[in-house]
């Protein structure tokens, strides 16, 4: 069937760099509303800095981000925010002189429609339980990941950019993440994820696209996963 | 006479006093330098320049316009406060991903210049403000004489020093203010507007600067050099307290005023340095201050 809706995230020709370095080649994908989709890629192919360009806090970026027909590549990166997208970064970014409650309050609203706390601490309610602690970054490393995504859930963001979620995690917060991944997406949420390990990104992503020295080098779909494993392994090292 | 230690009652509590008020002026010069300092990164050497254009804006709004003390107490930081917005646009913002040492480097040359330019225009010799009426006298407590003026200076700093406090510790202005100091990047990202919030404050350090200095305009004499006499000492405050820290600078400058104080009674001839030989010793036993993180 043929797709008529515009896609919700457009990224063509995206080039960045560091200073010198010139780390994207022309990245160009697409998301569309209420998918998961997921950059695989070996460590340096240039999928957090893609996350990064289209959050716009990279040195030099040119190319095109389209969001919601809007063109936001001259736009900073708290106009980018203000457009509907939120942003985990792979280090979590949870303050150390802010409260778990403050932190858990900080991202402003930038759209109508974010989730309540209570909706929030149902999807993670070990953080309910962390409310009063002092400081954010006394939380084990699954809590902070947990506030993490659930700061950027209150803000009315519709897509949501994710930075290696599982990274360092316990296979338990691993299944508790996935979960709530799938729970949002039921939600409306769309969803780009950027993970190593395609096992976890199997059990909650629509579309793959791999990356390899920044360029998009290949891409399929869920289902097409175990026709493409062999090529995966290879792509990925493992 | 009642004496303790041996040292009148009197001059011990005249010399507590006027250490509270040195105090009260360290206090809040130091409070203006730590929050500078914790959102930009930049040692601001202008802040003696910018609390003598307090004082010195104080004097003109009532030589020119014939605005008084306590419409100036307002007035004065807010107009030298946008001249502070001013520099944080053109010059300040260009430093930020450079060394500390741009930063000291332009505020300093900075200061040169304001001080400069006051000398030229007003001469170095100093011109008197009067106290407005509504604070003349003082109160007779018994045990020392009160004049209403410190007092009222003693409060001010106090609560102009604590409400900042308050407002960077417990309100969401101050969480925006926290975390943009620790990842001004992520705060930025999510949809904070980092840079505007990064000149406002500078603004209002500077502004706190001003308002210390029409505090100054009755006690001391409005002179362009009041500023760069002072500051040395607040500086020394400021790494005895940590920098960046902003309760930190607020007991410190009141803590320091008092023991430069009561030096003054115990071992006069030491009263000029103690704060420094302070500084020497936290500087050799706690490199970030009293107060500071280890970066």
């Amino acid at each position: 069937m043929l797709d008529v809706t515009a896609p919700l995230l457009a990224v063509n020709d995206l080039q960045a760099w560091y200073g010198e370095s010139h780390i994207l080649h022309g990245v160009a994908f697409d998301v569309r509303e209420g998918e998961v989709v997921t950059l695989l890629g070996r460590n340096g192919a240039g999928k957090t800095t893609t996350l990064k360009s289209i959050m716009g806090i990279v040195g030099n970026r040119t190319g095109s981000v389209r969001y919601e027909g809007h063109e936001l590549i001259a736009r900073t990166s708290d106009q980018i925010a203000r457009a509907g997208i939120a942003f985990c970064p792979e280090e979590r970014g949870v303050f150390a002189s802010l409260s778990v409650e403050e932190n858990l309050l900080l991202p402003p609203a930038v759209k109508p429609g974010g989730l309540s706390l209570e909706r929030i601490f149902e999807l993670f309610p070990n953080l309910k339980e962390r409310l009063g602690s002092s400081q954010g970054t006394k939380l084990s490393g699954g809590e902070q990941q947990m506030l993490a995504i659930g700061r950027i859930l209150r803000t009315g963001a519709r897509l949501l950019l994710l930075d290696e979620p599982t990274e360092g995690l316990a296979p338990v917060i691993i299944q508790q993440i996935g979960k709530t991944i799938r729970a949002l997406k039921e939600q409306g949420f769309t969803i780009l994820l950027v993970e190593q390990n395609f096992r976890f990104a199997s059990t909650v992503a629509d579309r793959y696209y791999v990356m390899e020295h920044g360029r998009i080098i290949d891409q399929f779909a869920n289902s097409e996963l175990d026709a493409n494993v062999e090529k995966l392994h290879d792509y990925l090292g493992v | 006479m009642l004496e303790i230690f041996g040292i009148p009652s009197t001059a011990l509590f005249g010399q507590l006093l006027i250490g509270l008020i040195n105090g009260s002026f360290y206090a809040l010069l130091s409070l203006g330098l730590a929050v500078i300092f914790g959102m930009l990164n930049i040692i601001n050497f202008s802040h003696g320049a910018q609390y003598m254009m307090g004082a010195f804006a104080a004097y003109l709004l009532l030589q020119y316009t014939g605005l008084g003390y306590w419409p100036a107490l307002i007035v004065a930081p807010i107009l030298v406060g946008i001249t502070g917005v001013i520099v944080e646009r053109l010059f300040l913002q260009r430093l930020y991903k450079l060394d500390h040492l741009y930063g000291l480097l332009l505020t300093f040359g900075l200061a040169l210049i304001f001080e400069g330019l006051a000398r030229n225009k007003f001469g170095s010799a100093g011109l008197p403000y009067t106290l407005p009426d509504s604070l003349r006298g003082g109160q007779n407590l018994g045990f020392m004489f009160l004049p209403n003026y410190r007092a009222w200076v003693i409060v001010a700093s106090l609560g102009i020093c604590l409400g900042t406090w308050f407002v960077i510790e417990w309100t969401r202005l101050g969480a925006y203010l926290r975390a943009a100091t620790e990842n001004p990047t992520l705060v930025r990202a999510f949809g904070i507007n980092v840079p505007r919030m990064i000149t406002l404050t500078y603004g209002f350090g500077v502004a706190l600067a001003a308002f210390a200095g029409v505090m100054a305009a009755p006690i001391y004499n409005v002179s362009p050099q009041m500023g760069s006499e002072l500051i040395i000492v607040v500086f020394a405050v400021v790494v005895i307290g940590g920098m960046g820290s902003i309760l930190g600078a607020i007991v410190t400058g009141f803590g320091l005023g008092v023991i430069e104080g009561l030096t003054k009674v115990f071992f006069p001839e030491a009263s000029n340095t103690v704060i420094f030989v302070i500084m020497a010793i936290v500087l050799l036993v706690r490199p970030a201050g009293l107060f500071g993180r280890r970066a």
